[in-house]
């Protein structure tokens, strides 16, 4: 049976959504290209080299997706669109419906 | 965690309040589409040119992430217009209200501006021959058409690729960039309101430095504002048209510097720039980039396209043919009003949709059908225009298809009427105006200078301007004009007291700590905006309206904080935006009379377009206070004379 975790601390909320991108940490390689290439100045570098950038103003992002575009390794750094703008479409065949992952 | 930041010190050197000086030819303040291209045509005439950007110019602007259609190039070689007709055509279509410069420099220099483009990179054609015997392609030059694939103004393009290559060629040409820097006042003779441009000041939103730029000429080259009606201090970019950081900045500071600004009245209630909406062209529809799309509704009944009199058209193909026998060209957005509008209508989707969706004709929801659209039609529409327009190459194109979606298989859900009913999309609140195409901005004359000397104007920054195309030929011809101006021109020493004027007003956040942010005091504005200059309007209401925009400047500003220069670089942004609130307010009561072609409704003067009102009111800072003034609708004369003698035989 899951133990319940019963350290647990004040923290505030969150601003959200809090990820408008979601990087693969075995793939990045820090370089910082996504960083670079933000209109919005939402990342600052990581103080760790290699690692990806954070995310600082999660709030403020345009989601162009210049980021992922200007990204040099494939799959290192994805968009990830906020839960109530993810838009949904139906397989005409079938009738199945999907939304936008 | 490693998103918990709280621990992480600021990772830039904080330069607040140090300066650095630089001089130049000519300044460029703005790294978008209109800027780069006045800083590479300047710098092409072998002047020194420094552009200042508050972003990455390398992706910077509306137009950086991409565009999908070159509008209104009457030089291409297939249209049937003259660039002559069709900016005669665009003014009447929009009964005169909108901008005679730079619709003449757009539908006149369109061509030759996208051919540097190619020069440059940048992809304007089917090089790769994926569209073959397409309907709206020129088997001979490879150019795609959109819209109206007969009289061909509108060209389709790769624009995903064009804001790269205008930075490769920023740097090819030795232009000299201070990226990351917000431009926050223009620097005058004397430090005087209204004398002569000779420079600008500018914030590091990384460090905090301040940087006092001197120059001979000296270009605004910003986005039209936006945030002044809706502002989410959470959610927002997913569904928003415009970049957050557009904030009118470079109105703001036209108008300190004394620079008369027009249409500043024009808003329109509109979900582009609103968080409560679905991502720009990713969501079922058949408008604008999705032209001419099918939509049918929940049970699979497709809905009819018409025409320009109400006649159901039968096949895909006349979908964008004109509308109507010798009509000679139709705008590709409908809805613009004024009665001459009429002979611009596109054929358009089904006008009574709404009515009959409620009498139970057709079910919700609607979906648009690539499935059933010819194959180059689907291939053009998902994969050329969502794949380029705006930001759609990764948002829209790379994560849905990433996610599944075929559009060979799959139809998309259309968020019509599911809360109400717009033009493009779901429903907008009465209040949820912007400012949006033919919004206002700076006047200016045939050199694109603004009516204060050596301050020029491009794309969004002056009024009733606004496109991809328009902003990149606009700004190269600025660009021209500035080059020959400089010409035995000095650069001038700036007032030490104007300087130290803007640094107290810049830095005066980070002496606090604690008080009201720029995202509070954003949301804040829009509530006046909302409350007291929306959708109808009175004397008495407006009055309200600018007098709590005293009380915010008086009672909030001096509390407003920052505790980085990001922050900051947000804070200026915000206290522009209240400045270009009171330019609304203020222009808003100095039309005395309604306007369907402005959006404009006062109840205290019902009548619509009054035609001793079918003028421009201007509104400038003299002596402390605002001075009103007016221009006649045509104040730029003769279009082909002026354009033809401005240009000086260079084309463009």
């Amino acid at each position: 049976m899951k133990k319940f975790n019963k350290e647990v601390y004040a923290n505030p909320n969150r601003v959200t959504p809090a990820k408008p991108v979601i990087f693969n940490e075995e793939l990045c390689t820090g370089c910082n290209a996504c960083m670079s290439a933000c209109q919005a100045d939402v990342f600052i570098p990581n103080p760790e080299e290699g690692k990806p950038p954070i995310i600082l103003f999660p709030d403020e992002c345009y989601y162009d997706g210049c980021c992922v575009e200007e990204c040099p390794v494939e799959g290192a750094i994805k968009l990830n669109h906020p839960l109530m703008q993810r838009v949904r479409w139906k397989r005409k065949s079938t009738g199945e419906t999907f939304r936008v992952k | 965690m490693s998103q918990d930041s709280s621990y992480i010190k600021w990772p830039y050197p904080v330069l607040y309040g140090d300066e650095d000086t630089v001089s130049c030819d000519v300044l460029v303040l703005g790294g978008g589409i209109a800027g780069c291209w006045a800083a590479i045509t300047a710098a092409r005439r072998g002047v020194s040119v420094v552009l200042v950007d508050k972003g990455c110019t390398i992706r910077s602007g509306c137009g950086g992430p991409g565009c999908d259609h070159w509008a209104w190039s009457g030089d291409n070689p297939a249209c049937t217009l003259s660039p002559d007709e069709m900016a005669h055509d665009l003014m009447e279509a929009r009964s005169n209200w909108t901008n005679g410069i730079t619709s003449y420099i757009n539908c006149a220099s369109g061509y030759e501006t996208l051919l540097e483009l190619e020069h440059m990179g940048g992809k304007i054609r089917d090089t790769d021959d994926e569209f073959k015997g397409a309907p709206f392609r020129d088997e001979q030059t490879k150019m795609m058409y959109a819209y109206d694939y007969e009289n061909k103004t509108v060209m389709r393009i790769w624009g995903a690729t064009f804001k790269p290559v205008l930075y490769n060629e920023l740097q090819r040409l030795g232009v000299t960039l201070y990226e990351r820097c917000q431009a926050t006042s223009l620097l005058t003779e004397g430090g005087k309101v209204g004398s002569r441009v000779i420079g600008a000041t500018g914030l590091n939103v990384q460090t905090g430095q301040f940087v006092i730029f001197k120059s001979k000429a000296t270009i605004i080259a910003m986005a039209m504002p936006t945030r002044n009606w809706v502002f989410s201090t959470e959610h927002r970019g997913m569904s928003s048209f415009k970049p957050i950081v557009n904030s009118g900045n470079g109105h703001a500071m036209a108008w300190r510097a004394g620079a008369a600004l027009t249409n500043m009245e024009r808003s329109m209630s509109m979900l582009l720039d609103s968080h409560s909406t679905y991502p720009a062209y990713g969501d079922g529809n058949n408008n604008n980039t999705w032209h001419p799309c099918n939509m049918v509704d929940a049970d699979g009944k497709e809905i009819p396209w018409y025409d320009h009199d109400g006649n159901i058209i039968q096949d895909v193909e006349s979908r964008s043919l004109p509308s109507r026998l010798g009509q000679k060209m139709f705008l590709f957005v409908p809805g613009l009003g004024g009665k001459s509008a009429y002979d611009s209508k596109p054929p358009m989707l089904c006008p009574d949709l709404q009515q009959r969706v409620l009498k139970g004709e057709f079910k919700l929801p609607l979906y648009a059908d690539l499935t059933t659209m010819p194959d180059y039609e689907r291939r053009v529409i998902w994969g050329v225009m969502v794949g380029n327009e705006s930001k759609t190459k990764t948002p829209i194109l790379k994560v849905y298809s990433d996610a599944g979606f075929d559009a060979e298989k799959d139809l998309l859900q259309s968020y019509y009427m599911l809360g109400g009913s717009s033009m493009m999309r779901e429903a907008a609140a009465p209040k949820e105006r912007m400012i949006f195409s033919g919004g206002g901005g700076v006047v200016v004359d045939w050199n694109l200078m603004t009516t204060v000397d050596g301050l020029f104007a491009a794309g969004e920054q002056i009024f009733s301007t606004n496109g991809h195309a328009s902003a990149a030929t606009t700004g190269r011809y600025a660009g021209k004009r500035m080059a020959e101006y400089i010409e035995g021109k000095d650069i001038s020493d700036p007032d030490r007291g104007q300087i130290e004027r803007e640094k107290a007003r810049v830095y005066a956040p980070i002496y606090r700590d604690d008080g009201v942010d720029w995202k509070e005091f954003n949301a804040g504005l829009c509530r006046i905006m909302q409350n007291y200059c929306s959708d109808y309007k009175t004397e008495s209401l407006m009055q309200m309206g600018l007098e709590v925009l005293d009380e915010y400047e008086r009672e909030e500003v001096p509390n407003l904080y920052a505790d980085d220069p990001h922050k900051l670089g947000r804070t200026v942004d915000v206290m522009d935006i209240a400045t270009v609130d009171w330019l609304i307010i203020n222009a808003c009561m100095a039309r005395r009379a309604s306007s369907a072609y402005l959006n404009f409704d006062r109840l205290d003067y019902p009548q619509k377009d009054p035609p001793k009102w079918h003028k421009w009111l201007t509104l400038k800072l003299e002596d402390g206070a605002v001075k009103h003034g007016e221009l006649p609708i045509d104040y730029w004369g003769s279009l082909k004379d002026n354009y033809e003698a401005h240009s000086k035989g260079q084309r463009g």
